[in-house]
């Protein structure tokens, strides 16, 4: 009687096993515990033992084919035994297929066919719930405790209309009991926000003499670098969705950190305010690979390395020379680079290396006491950041009005990429670094 | 009632378990001889001999692992461990031996054995010997963890473990055994996997145990002064966690903050939060805060390490946040 | 001895014998999951040890436990249907392979983490010496043990507190697949055993007579109280340390050598030779153990899986 031989199980978590090599061609004796083939698992090459002597009438598989667990791989028969049917596998060997299924091999455009559509079908928009929860908010941006919800729920109370005075502006059991008893729902005014008072500019000397005749116009081919700034910049403007997050940091810590270092420092050497800009948004982007990130036509890619963009004004026009990883490089390192880079290029003698490579930008427009400015972003990067000036304006501390130095800066970043929400922290992030400003130096 | 320490239930516990019972003995580093590392087998090396009261060596996975195998004969040890930081060194035997025999063959193997372990911070011990890894014994199915915070339930409890079946760690807390507190007079028992309210309140539910259920009834008292009514759950056991008291307890107050020594990640606080969210979702007013450890290896230096610990002032503003 | 504990032994080898065989069939089949790990070719060492216990006796052991199991008195039948996870296994289908036990039979189990259960061992020691049962605790494990620190953990205590224990190192000179010369300090093990200040032996594994002898010496001076003692035994597994052993750390030829030592064929060469049995005798006790191997698997593949109630009703005692 005939035996079938099943590819074995030979370890604990073995699921196939591709059959190397048959050592015993079909028609060759074979007794019980003979080895019969060498197959190889994901951990080893192991033998093939035949559970049963006689002839290997039939050999099921080919060699190079993988083989699951249980599978038929030979029959053993008497000798002169005839086989009536024998079982299929259904399996072929990686790479050498065999003539009769060439032609199934290459008709199957069905299968691509259903790729296809399940692929449009994944890309096509989620249909939106069709009925709201009653007390869903409308954006779903409302905050409310499980228990106001269901409060608010139990008593048919339109959670949108009243005004949470939790945490965060939570609505909660408070709250809800408030509106259903018809007591005014407590507003919390936003805090008004403060404008600083921004120090008089001197008067500029004026270019020409009242009274002397107004100049003609003048006209000036467009400089390449200039040509270049422009179009990527319209290409930045109107294909990148930019949004913008303003925050203002209390940066008298970082002011007379700086002063401390400054004074030990010869006056070659001295730290900016940027340097420091430049080391804290490193940090930060290293706990935000996503705004460390750039747009492929395909993907987004979150760089490994964190390389800052510095913008350096030029006669001539605009250049981002580029502090790599600035994450991992002491405060006077950047400094020094930044000061070499930034040395070059206005002389004309950038290298490659100065201006390539970098994952994020910095605008720095402090130097020219700008209270605040919005920065483009410099493509593929994910986002940009415009710092103002450090000034001295009125803030309430403890209820009372007192003078503190901020300092605002504004983030520009790619929708497509990232949204408000993780931009905010970002930039919440970004604070614990410029407020704290000893962390830069650890 | 009588007004005895920490150390002196857990004492009297033993002493009349193993009068009670001559299968119930000791076995451990020091608990001879020496009378004990935190004096609470004092005078059993007298009374009971050297049998019934067996210093081993410093060998902890030969110590659980020897008081396994004698449970398996139907011994009932007690095997001390100096403190739950040498737990490490026998883990093998108290989560893949003692926690998995019994249902490994098919119920036949029966470990009614107790390991008695101190644990927590605060004593300046260095970060090795200060530990609370109650929720990593907790974690595994098969063993019993129970962990009391007053005298009267220690020698409940302990009483309780030393007569049940299954192997059991009861972990006692080194700055606990001064403690004093009401004991029952004669026999009794505190039942194993049994929360209860050790302080009735409304406004917000503290779930806490151990050492740290001393904490918070200070707290609690603090916030008293100033109207805030706290209810005190006391865990008792972590393993199996009895959630009922804590439950019907959110459902008055809506809010929870959850004190434990141990550090916050993966913690009892953690595990008490997600089931008060699993299971009284529709009470939740406010989220669950946690109050725990500062998560670093606690430093030797006094003040940095009260720093690290969970204190009166932690459990108060918390509550004030959730509130 | 008589002519029927003779049988008897060699019936015992045979039916360990087909029973592994068997396993790995079933194991190749997919109907045995997990690990599994063969006793072929030492046979004769927990054969011969354990026909020399008591009935109070307790006999624990590591994962390599199906032969013990047997030796201890456990039913191919209940053998094989845990082997398949079935209810009728004798740890209800919970424990498989490597986890087997009786506690009736005082066959305290399969141990799978290596040398973990030598403490354990020694607690059952303790538990004799504590109740004043004259019996002896036969803790069995393999070379790759000694290496771990439960071992000298174990045998420090046990020699401290005297208990009645007798510690059996089977040395079948790997340690899944690294031998004994590149994992241990010293290649005689039984020197180990010199360090805790404990009588130790050695004996030639393949020869179940031998054991035999060797083994009741050594139970009856326990029993007497000569507190532990350490015995080497010499032997070999002739498959792989489980299924699925690529084998490449060591030659056939050297498998072929010791498989010349078939402990079987020497034992049925010696019974001859002994006259304590004929061809035909021994014969027949083969086939009737080849019986009881095709009965265990037909009753294994019939009895019934175990209910989800075993698992949840068996994790405490006392829920």
């Amino acid at each position: 009687m005939a035996e079938i031989v099943a590819m074995p199980k030979l370890g604990f978590d073995m699921a196939e096993g591709t059959l190397v090599r048959w050592v015993i061609a079909e028609g060759g004796e074979v007794t019980k515990g003979a080895v019969l083939a060498e197959i190889e698992t994901d951990k080893a090459t192991v033998e093939v033992e035949s559970s049963a002597g006689g002839i290997l009438y039939r050999q099921l598989v080919a060699e190079g084919t993988a083989v699951p667990v249980g599978t038929p791989i030979a029959v053993i028969a008497a000798p002169g035994e005839e086989v009536k049917d024998l079982p299929e596998t259904g399996l072929e060997a990686e790479g050498a297929v065999p003539v009769a299924a060439v032609e199934e091999k290459k008709a199957p455009d069905e299968k691509t066919g259903a790729a296809e559509s399940a692929g449009q079908k994944a890309e096509a928009p989620e249909v939106p719930a069709a009925q709201p929860a009653q007390v869903a908010p409308e954006g779903g941006a409302l905050r409310a405790s499980p228990l106001a919800r269901r409060i608010a729920q139990e008593n048919n109370l339109n959670l949108n209309q009243v005004t949470g005075t939790g945490p965060s502006g939570r609505i909660t059991r408070k709250d809800v009991e408030k509106a259903l008893l018809g007591a005014p729902a407590v507003v919390t005014p936003a805090a008004a926000p403060l404008r600083p008072v921004t120090a008089a500019a001197t008067l500029p000397a004026p270019s020409w003499e009242p009274g002397a005749p107004v100049p003609a116009d003048e006209r000036q081919p467009i400089a390449k670098l200039r040509s270049i700034i422009g179009r990527r910049m319209v290409e930045s403007k109107q294909q990148v969705p930019h949004f913008y997050i303003t925050s203002a940091y209390d940066v008298a810590p970082l002011m007379e950190l700086r002063k401390q270092i400054n004074l030990q420092l010869p006056e070659e050497s001295k730290l900016s305010v940027n340097d420091f800009i430049i080391k804290a948004a490193a940090l930060t982007l290293r706990q935000f690979p996503n705004i460390n990130a750039s747009l492929t036509d395909k993907e987004i890619v979150r760089h490994g390395h964190v390389n800052i963009g510095v913008a350096v004004a030029m006669d001539s026009g605009l250049m981002t020379v580029v502090c790599k990883d600035a994450d991992q490089k002491p405060l006077r390192t950047i400094s020094q680079e930044v000061r070499d880079m930034a040395v070059r290029a206005r002389a004309g003698k950038v290298r490659p290396d100065d201006i390539e490579g970098s994952t994020f930008s910095i605008s720095n427009l402090g130097m020219f006491d700008v209270e605040h400015f919005v920065a483009i972003i410099n493509p593929p990067e994910a986002a940009i950041l415009a710092v103002g000036s450090a000034q001295n304006v009125p803030v309430v501390i403890d209820g009372e009005v007192k003078v503190g130095m901020r300092m605002k800066a504004t983030l520009s970043a790619d929708h497509r990429i990232t949204d408000g929400a993780e931009a905010a922290r970002f930039m919440q992030a970004l604070a614990g670094f410029i407020e704290n400003p000893l962390r830069l130096m650890l | 009632m009588a007004r005895i320490t920490m150390r002196e239930a857990i004492s009297q516990a033993l002493w009349e378990e193993m009068e009670r019972d001559p299968k119930v003995f000791i076995m451990g580093e020091e608990v001879g001889l020496w009378g004990g590392t935190y004096a609470v087998t004092k005078g059993f090396y007298d009374h009971f001999g050297a049998d019934r009261v067996r210093d081993t060596p410093i060998a902890e996975a030969a110590i659980i692992g020897g008081a396994i195998g004698a449970a398996l004969t139907g011994l009932r040890p007690v095997a001390e461990l100096m403190t739950i930081n040498f737990a490490f060194s026998a883990f093998d035997h108290i989560v893949n031996q003692a926690a998995k025999m019994h249902m490994m063959f098919g119920g036949q193997m029966v470990l009614p054995l107790v390991i008695r372990a101190v644990g927590g911070g605060g004593r300046q011990l260095g970060a090795t010997h200060s530990q609370t890894p109650d929720a990593i014994f907790a974690h595994f199915p098969g063993l019993k963890v129970v962990a009391p915070g007053t005298p009267a339930d220690a020698k409940g409890l302990l009483k309780a473990a030393i007569r049940s079946q299954d192997p059991l760690l009861f972990i006692e807390h080194a700055t606990l055994y001064q403690t004093r507190g009401e004991v029952p007079e004669g026999d009794y028992i505190v039942p194993i996997g049994k929360s209860t309210v050790a302080r009735p309140g409304k406004d917000v539910t503290i779930v806490t145990y151990s050492k740290m259920l001393e904490i918070s009834l200070k707290a609690a008292e603090t916030l008293a002064k100033e109207g805030i009514e706290a209810e005190i759950v006391d865990l008792r056991s972590l393993r199996p966690l009895d959630m009922d008291p804590v439950i019907e307890s959110f459902k008055k107050t809506n809010r929870a903050v959850v004190v434990e020594e141990g550090w916050k990640s993966f913690g009892i606080g953690s595990e008490i939060a997600a089931r008060i969210y699993e299971e009284a979702f529709d009470y939740v007013d406010a989220p669950v805060k946690r109050v725990a450890q500062t998560e670093v290896p606690l430093p030797y230096n006094h003040t940095l390490e009260q720093m690290m610990l969970p204190k009166v002032e932690d459990v108060i503003s918390a509550v004030k946040e959730v509130l | 001895m008589e002519k029927s504990d003779y049988l008897n032994l060699y019936h015992q080898m045979v039916v360990i014998r087909r029973l592994e065989e068997r396993a790995a069939e079933l194991y190749q089949q997919g109907k045995i999951g997990g690990f599994l790990h063969l006793y072929i070719g030492q046979e004769a060492v927990s054969t011969g040890l354990i026909s020399a216990r008591r009935p109070e006796d307790r006999v624990i052991t590591a994962y390599r436990d199906h032969g013990v199991a047997i030796n201890c008195g456990l039913s191919a039948k209940e053998v094989v249907a845990e082997l398949l996870g079935k209810a009728t296994g004798c740890s209800q289908g919970m424990g498989g392979s490597m986890h087997m036990a009786d506690v009736k039979k005082n066959y305290w189990g399969g141990h799978a983490i290596v040398g973990a259960h030598l403490p354990i061992a020694a607690g059952l020691a303790l538990g004799d010496l504590y109740q004043n049962q004259k019996a002896v605790t036969l803790c069995m494990f393999g070379d790759g043990a000694t290496n771990i620190g439960y071992f000298h953990e174990a045998l420090n205590l046990s020699k401290v507190w005297n208990l009645p224990i007798l510690w059996v190192c089977e040395n079948n000179q790997y340690g899944m697949g690294t031998s004994v010369e590149r994992a241990s300090a010293v290649s005689e093990i039984r020197q180990k055993a010199d360090g805790f200040g404990m009588k130790n032996y050695q004996v030639d594994g393949m020869d179940v007579l031998k054991v035999r002898e060797m083994a009741d010496k050594l139970f009856q001076e326990i029993r007497a109280g000569s507190g532990p003692q350490f015995l080497e035994v010499d032997t070999y597994r002739f498959r792989g340390h489980s299924m699925g052993d690529p084998e490449r750390y060591r030659s056939s030829d050297e498998v072929h050598r010791w498989q010349e030592n078939d402990p079987i064929g020497i034992f049925h060469k010696k019974l001859v030779e002994m006259k304590a049995a004929g061809d035909a005798e021994l014969n027949h006790q083969a086939d009737l153990a080849e019986q009881e191997i095709i009965e265990a698997v037909v009753f294994a593949e019939a009895s019934p899986e175990p209910t989800v109630d075993v698992v949840f009703s068996n994790v405490y005692v006392e829920n």
